[in-house]
C-alpha cells in the first residue's frame, strides 16, 4: 500500500494575531474562565448540590488514558477458533470506508467452507478518521476498534500502515 | 405487418405483436416484470414463478411469460397482490440458499439480491436447517458452480441444449435433491462457456477468470466491439481504475456480450478471456533507438521520420514496405490510406494475417479471420486494388536489397520471421515500429511511436457482414500515446512539408 498524503493549507495570520500582547492576554482569559468554572464546580459537588465534579487532571502519560466504554481505537482483526483471520474479504468496510484508507486484496483460501480470504488487508492509520463505520459495515464481526489503543504514533508514513499480520496480533 | 394487440399493464397501455406472452411485450416495451427462467434468447419455461401478476378477471395469479397477450387484458404487476405472490416466490427460492453475499462475486449484479430489496423485505419464515450441496465446483475451465446458490431456473441447461449445443450440464434429481450438475464424464468446456456466467441469473455460475479480482461495484463500463474476430461482437468493457490495488492491478476487469442484431446475446471465450494481458508490454514514449532516454515531443519525431523517409525515396521510391493489420478502425484505414497511397504513392504493403490471425469458425459467431476490420481495409483498396505481399515474400525482398525501408503498424514481423527476423531488421536502413505494444519489432525498431490500442479510443469497424459498428473509449490512453489515425495525419503533414 503506498503511502498517501493531503497537503493543508497553513492558516494565515492577521496583524491582530501578529501583535502577540493581545493574543496572550485572550489565552489567560480562557485559562482563568475554565479555572473558575471548575472551582464552582468543584464547590457544588462538596456541598452536595451536584453529582459530577468539575474537571479534573489526569498525569498522562503516568497514569493510563481514561477511555469511554464505547471509544473507538486502534483497529484489530479477529480470528476464527483455528486462529485464521474471520475477515472473508467482502470488501465492505472498504466500500464503506469515507477515507478510503483501507486496502484489501482476496484470494481462494484453502478451506472450501470459507472460500475467499483476504490475502492482504491494510489500513493507513495516518489518513483514518476513526469513524467506526467498518466497524459497522462487517457482516461477520471480523473487525473491530476495541483495541483500547491510542498511542499510534510513529516516525515514519510507512510505519502507520498497517498489515493484517499486526491488525492479527492486537491483543484485547 | 403482424397484427398488434393492446393490452394494459400497470395503467400503461402496451402493444404486443402476435403470439407475444406478457411479459415479451413488457419488456419490449422497457416495463419490468421480475423474472429468473425467462431469457429472450433462451424461452419460458414458466419455473420460477417470479413473474406472477394478477389479471383482472381470473381468480389466481398468473404466470406472465406464460401469459398470452390478448386484447383488452387488464394486468397488474405491482399491485399489493402480485407482490405478495411474487415475495412468496422468491421466500421459496431463498429457502436453502447459503446467504453468502460476502464471498459471492454475483453480489451487486444478483438477482436474488436485487428483487429482495424490490419486493421481498420480508422476515424470513423459514426455521428447518438449511439442506446443504456441493459448493465452489470448476466444473470446466472458465466456469465455477455453486450448487448451494442454484435457483433452479434451467438458464444454463437450455443455454448447453440450445445455443452451444454441447449438452454438458444438466438438472438431476428432484425436489430438495434437485441440482444443476454436470453430466458424468463432461467437462464444461465449450467455446461460449463464458456466457454461462451471464445467463445465470444468481451466483451459481460464476466466472472463474475474474472470480475475487474486483467487487463489482468498482468497475466502470463502456460500450464497445470485439475486435477477436471479423464478426465484431458488441461488448460492454469492464475496466477497474479507481482503485489500482485490485483486479491484480490491471485496467481491464472483463469483457461481457452486449446485445446487438450482429452477436445476439452471446460472445465467444476466445473473445472474452483473449485480453488478459491487455497492459503488459505497452508503449507510452516516443522513442528513438539511438538515444532511448531522450524525452522526444511528437513533432520531432514526425519531422524526422519524414525525414527519413523522404531521403530514402530520393534514392529509391518503391524500397519502403509497410506492414499494416486488420485491428485499425475505418478511421485508421482511411488516413492509412492517404499517407502511405495518395502521398507517398508506396507499392509494397503487407497486411496478410500473421499465422495465428488465423484460426477456428463455426455456425455460431467465431470467423476465422482473427482480426477485426479487413473489410474496413478493403473499403481503402487494401485487398482490392492493392495487393498484399506475403510474410516469405517480403522477408526475400529485404533479403535481396529490394526493400530498405519498414514501417510497421500495430505487427511483429520479426516474431513471425522467427530465427532470422533479428538479421532482417537489423539489415533495415529505417525501421518504424507504430502500435501499441512493443513486442520483438519495437526492441529494434529506430522509431517507437506509441498508439492507443481500441479501448483507449473512439472508432468503428465493418465485419465480414459489412456492418459498421462503432467503439467507444473505455481507458485512458497510455502516457504519450495516439490514435493511429491521429499519428498517420501528423506524418502526412510533416511528409508534405
Ligand atoms: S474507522 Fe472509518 S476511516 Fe477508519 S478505517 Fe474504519 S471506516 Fe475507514
Ligand atoms: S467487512 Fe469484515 S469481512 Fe468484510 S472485508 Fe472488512 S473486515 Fe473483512
Ligand atoms: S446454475 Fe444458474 S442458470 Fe443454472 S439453473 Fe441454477 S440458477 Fe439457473
Amino acid at each position: 500500500m503506498p503511502v498517501s498524503v493531503r497537503p493543508v493549507a497553513r492558516p494565515s495570520r492577521g496583524l491582530w494575531e501578529q501583535v502577540y500582547i493581545l493574543e496572550v492576554v485572550r489565552g489567560l482569559g480562557v485559562t482563568f474562565r475554565h479555572f473558575f468554572v471548575n472551582l464552582w464546580r468543584h464547590g457544588l459537588k462538596l456541598a452536595g448540590r451536584a453529582t459530577e465534579p468539575g474537571a479534573v487532571t489526569i498525569q498522562y502519560p503516568d497514569d493510563p488514558a481514561v477511555l469511554g466504554r464505547r471509544a473507538r481505537t486502534r483497529h484489530r482483526l479477529l480470528r476464527r477458533a483455528d486462529g485464521s483471520p474471520r475477515c472473508t474479504s467482502c470488501l465492505l468496510c472498504e466500500t464503506i470506508c469515507p477515507a478510503k484508507c483501507i486496502h484489501i486484496t482476496a484470494e481462494e483460501s484453502p478451506d472450501p467452507g470459507v472460500e475467499k480470504r483476504a490475502r492482504s488487508f491494510d489500513i493507513d492509520i495516518g489518513m483514518c478518521v476513526f469513524c467506526g463505520h467498518c466497524v459497522e459495515a462487517c457482516p461477520v464481526d471480523a473487525i473491530r476498534m476495541d483495541a483500547d489503543r491510542v498511542e499510534l504514533a510513529a516516525y515514519s508514513r510507512t510505519a502507520l500502515i498497517w498489515d493484517i499480520e499486526s491488525l492479527m496480533q492486537e491483543p484485547r | 405487418m403482424a397484427k398488434t394487440i393492446k393490452f394494459r399493464l400497470d395503467g400503461t397501455a402496451v402493444e404486443a405483436l402476435e403470439g407475444e406472452t406478457v411479459l415479451e411485450a413488457a419488456e419490449r416495451a422497457g416495463l419490468r416484470i421480475p423474472h429468473y427462467c425467462w431469457h429472450k434468447a433462451l424461452g419460458n419455461p414458466g419455473n420460477c414463478r417470479m413473474c406472477v401478476v394478477e389479471v383482472e378477471g381470473a381468480p389466481k395469479p398468473q404466470a406472465a411469460c406464460r401469459l398470452p397477450a390478448k386484447e383488452g387484458l387488464v394486468v397488474r404487476s405491482a399491485s399489493p397482490a402480485s407482490r405478495r405472490a411474487q415475495s412468496a416466490a422468491l421466500e421459496l427460492h431463498l429457502v436453502d440458499h447459503p446467504l453468502d453475499c460476502p464471498v459471492c462475486d454475483q453480489a451487486g449484479e444478483c438477482g436474488l439480491q436485487d428483487y429482495y430489496m424490490d419486493i421481498g423485505r420480508y422476515p424470513s419464515a423459514m426455521r428447518e436447517d438449511k439442506a446443504h450441496a456441493a459448493k465452489r465446483v470448476p466444473v470446466g475451465p472458465h466456469i465455477m458452480l455453486d450448487q448451494e446458490r442454484c435457483i433452479l431456473c434451467t438458464r444454463c441447461a437450455r443455454f448447453v441444449s440450445q445455443v452451444s449445443k454441447s449438452h454438458e450440464l444438466g438438472i438431476f434429481g428432484r425436489g430438495h435433491n434437485e441440482a444443476v450438475a454436470l453430466v458424468p464424464g463432461r467437462v464444461l468446456d465449450n467455446p461460449y462457456s463464458g456466457c454461462l456466467a451471464d445467463v445465470c441469473p444468481v451466483g451459481a455460475l460464476t466466472d472463474r477468470d475474474f472470480r475475487f479480482q474486483v467487487r463489482v461495484w468498482y468497475l466502470d463500463g463502456a460500450d464497445s466491439v470485439c475486435p477477436g474476430c471479423s464478426r465484431g461482437c458488441g461488448i460492454r468493457v469492464h475496466t477497474s481504475t479507481r482503485r489500482p490495488w485490485h483486479n491484480k492491478g490491471r485496467r481491464l476487469a472483463r469483457l461481457k456480450p452486449r446485445f446487438t442484431e450482429v452477436n445476439g446475446h452471446w460472445i465467444c471465450d476466445e473473445g472474452r478471456y483473449g485480453y488478459a494481458d491487455f497492459d503488459t508490454d505497452r508503449l507510452g514514449k516516443v522513442m528513438r533507438l539511438k538515444d532511448p532516454s531522450a524525452e522526444l515531443g511528437w513533432d520531432v519525431v514526425c519531422d524526422e521520420v519524414a525525414v527519413a523517409i523522404r531521403q530514402g525515396m530520393l534514392k529509391d521510391p518503391a524500397g519502403l514496405a509497410v506492414v499494416a493489420s486488420g485491428g485499425l478502425s475505418n478511421e485508421d484505414w482511411r488516413a492509412f490510406r492517404s499517407l502511405f497511397v495518395d502521398a507517398l504513392k508506396l507499392e509494397r504493403f503487407l497486411f496478410a494475417p500473421e499465422p495465428d490471425q488465423v484460426g477456428e469458425q463455426d455456425e455460431l459467431l467465431r470467423r476465422r479471420d482473427k482480426v477485426p476490420n479487413l473489410e474496413g481495409g478493403k473499403a481503402a483498396g487494401f485487398g482490392t486494388q492493392i495487393k498484399s505481399l506475403d510474410w516469405d515474400g517480403l522477408a526475400g525482398e529485404i533479403e535481396s536489397g529490394k526493400v530498405w525501408g519498414l514501417y510497421v503498424v500495430d505487427r511483429d514481423p520479426v516474431k513471425v520471421w522467427g530465427e532470422r527476423g533479428r538479421a532482417l531488421a537489423e539489415g533495415l536502413s529505417l525501421l518504424v515500429c507504430q502500435g501499441p505494444r512493443k513486442g520483438l519489432t519495437g526492441g529494434l525498431a529506430h522509431y517507437r511511436l506509441p498508439a492507443t490500442d481500441w479501448l483507449e479510443e473512439a472508432g468503428s469497424f465493418t465485419n465480414f457482414q459489412g456492418q459498421v459498428q462503432t467503439y467507444l473509449p473505455a481507458l485512458k490512453p497510455l502516457g504519450a500515446a495516439r490514435p493511429d489515425w491521429d499519428i498517420f495525419s501528423a506524418l502526412e503533414k510533416a511528409v508534405n512539408g
